[in-house]
């Protein structure tokens, strides 16, 4: 089997931004990480924006000194691996809260309401606890990246969530929030808010003192009076991201494993995909047990050919061996051919367990030449 | 001290992809064929009850009987929370009109630790031999398949935290009767899953340090997961070596090499706990939980 006859740099052509998902534990973010080098070394400026990768793949771009912005990884680094770099990678370690608290000072009024809210004892924890926050952190990164113009391709390694359904709906989620009858009550001057508070708010608020021992009303108050002023602006962005999330030059790529709760996974995100008419760039499916024709020889002809030179029970541990690579390629044979009919794609891009794990430089343009079928061995 | 089965409560917690469901189920079921009343309960990884935002009402979260004497359940915090105040509340009157607020929603997002507390405050609930739920039978055993490594040690240690921060009422006095149970070894036991791959390694190494630092508890367990044969003694290696041009040697050249990798990795993870790591190997068909459970029943 090979990779296919369309490669990732085929798929990605005239896109601006990929965004890579999939469920924890697939390889989203060295495939991510493949990717990005693989679209800089062949000229572009590429971005690659990375939540919480691996050590040793962080500090093989040098990416350990990085904050919240782009910095570009030495070519020195990338020197002596067998491949010109005619382009730039920059890479970003994505720091969900800082992101927040950037939106929030950006869309400000003044200086007194940003340190208001940023200062405010709840603030921290509901901004985090709004649902896909940090996913929405994540494109609201990739929009202002964008917006900035600086690069040719940004490539986003999307955070690790439960449910995919949280990275899509994260923009809706956050207008909703900010444009929603909660918080308006704590906003509308006198009128409802001082009936709300005088009465059902006011009786919450004792109750959960009552239960946590916990006062939060004053700070719930103070942050949502501030918060009111930024409105506007955050649903403004909201809508913005939302935009971006469906954009011609955006696409989607769904990483996979060839395991069962991955599969079940990447299926539901290509139908949530489909249904919210978002772009869909590829398939991935990594770390694959793939045999060449000659691999699929039958245990028994394979103990039989080398008993000879092996001697019969070496020729039997070979012959075990060879059987269940084939039980185990033959399963994923099938994982595959499940992929290829639920997303009515006949190519995915296969991506063969490797030997070792992919942590350096070397390991990743290994990777990447598998995802632009350019590998020639397995 | 208690042996892993006499415990009350199970927390099997690993790096993401490794098999933490699967390996909590066999667990599961290990203890039901030891004659044990076992619940398996999923905690949602969505960590937010904030999802209350736009949630018309809830499902009860049920106890499924999956096999005999196994049952399973998925807790999810908003649930959890609309449990507590029916429990704690003297009038469903007020419990409901609180589920139905989506200004308590928020303030409830919005208090520190909440989440976890609540999804604590239900595991604990379910280790209880006079449950609070009505009409609920009591468990001998409840194995936890916790979030990922990172964050199950947030939703353990959130009774203490919110303990003292909250300093006084129900759910403080509350939150310190969960934890004495949460950080007794004699109750509670920690299990990490782990691939011998260096990245679920080193993860693993971070629970610990964080299990003990903030919680004062050993990792009690390590099972290292989905492990391919380690076939070949160095001899056969060599012997195998001239024959390499041959399909089915170079593959199983290839599997040696593997193998020693991950031996160096299995030695990493036997220096994290007194007890050597229990080693369940690939099943190249797919993880047949039935196959996991004897194969736990032999090592633990």
């Amino acid at each position: 089997m090979t990779s296919g006859t369309s490669g990732i740099d085929e798929r990605l052509a005239g896109k601006r931004i990929c965004i890579v998902a999939g469920s924890g534990g697939v390889g989203k973010t060295t495939a991510s990480a493949a990717l990005a080098l693989g679209l800089a070394a062949a000229g572009q400026r590429v971005a690659v924006v990375t939540i919480d990768p691996a050590r040793r793949l962080a500090d093989s771009l040098g990416l350990e000194e990085l904050g919240n912005e782009p910095r570009r990884v030495d070519a020195t680094v990338l020197e002596g691996h067998g491949i010109e770099m005619r382009g730039e990678l920059w890479a970003m370690m994505l720091d969900p809260k800082a992101t927040f608290d950037g939106l929030i000072a950006k869309l400000a009024p003044d200086a007194a309401t940003r340190d208001d809210v940023l200062g405010n004892r709840i603030y921290a924890q509901l901004s985090s606890a709004i649902a896909g926050s940090q996913e929405f952190s994540a494109v609201a990164k990739l929009y202002e990246l964008d917006r900035d113009g600086d690069y040719d391709a940004i490539v986003l390694d999307t955070p690790p969530s439960r449910n995919a359904l949280d990275f899509l709906d994260a923009p809706d989620r956050l207008a909703d929030f900010f444009g929603g009858r909660a918080l308006k009550l704590f906003l509308v001057p006198g009128g409802i808010a001082g009936r709300v508070m005088g009465k059902g708010t006011a009786v919450v608020f004792g109750i959960l003192k009552k239960l946590t021992g916990v006062n939060l009303l004053d700070d719930v108050s103070v942050l949502f009076r501030s918060m009111g002023s930024l409105i506007d602006g955050f649903r403004e962005r909201a809508s913005a991201v939302k935009a971006l999330l469906s954009d011609p030059a955006t696409t989607f790529l769904i990483v996979t494993s060839p395991e069962r709760e991955p599969v079940a996974e990447a299926i539901f995100f290509r139908q949530k995909l489909r249904e919210a008419g978002m772009p869909f760039g590829g398939l991935i499916v990594n770390r694959a047990a793939v045999l060449t024709e000659a691999e699929m020889t039958a245990p028994a002809a394979i103990h039989a050919a080398l008993r000879d030179d092996l001697g019969d029970a070496l020729a039997a541990k070979v012959a075990a061996g060879a059987e269940d690579l084939q039980i185990l390629a033959a399963r994923h044979a099938a994982a595959i051919e499940r992929l290829r009919s639920a997303f009515d794609e006949p190519d995915p891009i296969v991506v063969p367990r490797l030997d070792g794990e992919v942590q350096d430089i070397d390991g990743l343009l290994v990777l990447y030449r598998h995802l632009a079928g350019r590998s020639n061995s397995t | 001290m208690n042996t892993l089965l006499e415990r009350r409560l199970l927390v099997v917690t690993g790096k993401g992809g490794v098999g933490k469901t699967t390996v909590a189920a066999a667990l599961g079921l290990v203890a039901a064929r030891a004659g044990k009343r076992t619940i398996v309960a999923e905690v949602a990884q969505r960590g937010d009850v904030a999802s209350a935002f736009d949630r018309e009402g809830s499902q009860p979260f049920e106890e499924v009987e999956l096999a005999p004497g196994l049952f399973h359940i998925s807790i999810d915090p908003q649930d959890a929370l609309e449990e507590y105040l029916r429990d704690q509340l003297p009038s469903g009157v007020v419990a409901e009109l609180l589920i139905r607020s989506k200004v308590f929603a928020m303030v409830a997002a919005a208090t520190p630790g909440m989440r976890e507390l609540l999804t604590v405050g239900k595991l604990w609930e379910l280790a209880q031999l006079d449950r609070r739920t009505p009409g609920a039978d009591a468990y001998d055993l409840v194995v936890v398949d916790a979030p990922a490594t990172g964050h199950g040690v947030a939703v353990l240690s959130a009774p203490r935290t919110f303990a003292a921060a909250a300093g006084s009422g129900p759910v403080a006095r509350q939150g310190k009767i969960i934890d004495r149970m949460l950080s007794d070894p004699e109750q509670i036991a920690v299990i990490a899953v782990s691939l011998a791959e260096e990245l679920a390694v080193t993860e693993t190494a971070a629970l610990r340090t964080s299990l003990r630092e903030r919680m004062g508890l050993p990792l009690e367990r390590v099972v290292a997961n989905a492990l391919d044969p380690d076939r070949y003694s160095p001899r056969e290696a060599t012997r195998l070596e001239p024959h390499a041009a041959h399909p089915a040697v170079a593959r199983a050249l290839r599997a040696h090499r593997r193998a020693l990798r991950q031996r160096a990795q299995l030695a990493r993870l036997r220096t994290f706990t007194d007890q050597a790591p229990v080693r369940l190997p690939l099943h190249p068909g797919g993880p047949a939980i039935e196959l996991l459970a004897d194969e736990l029943t032999a090592q633990l």
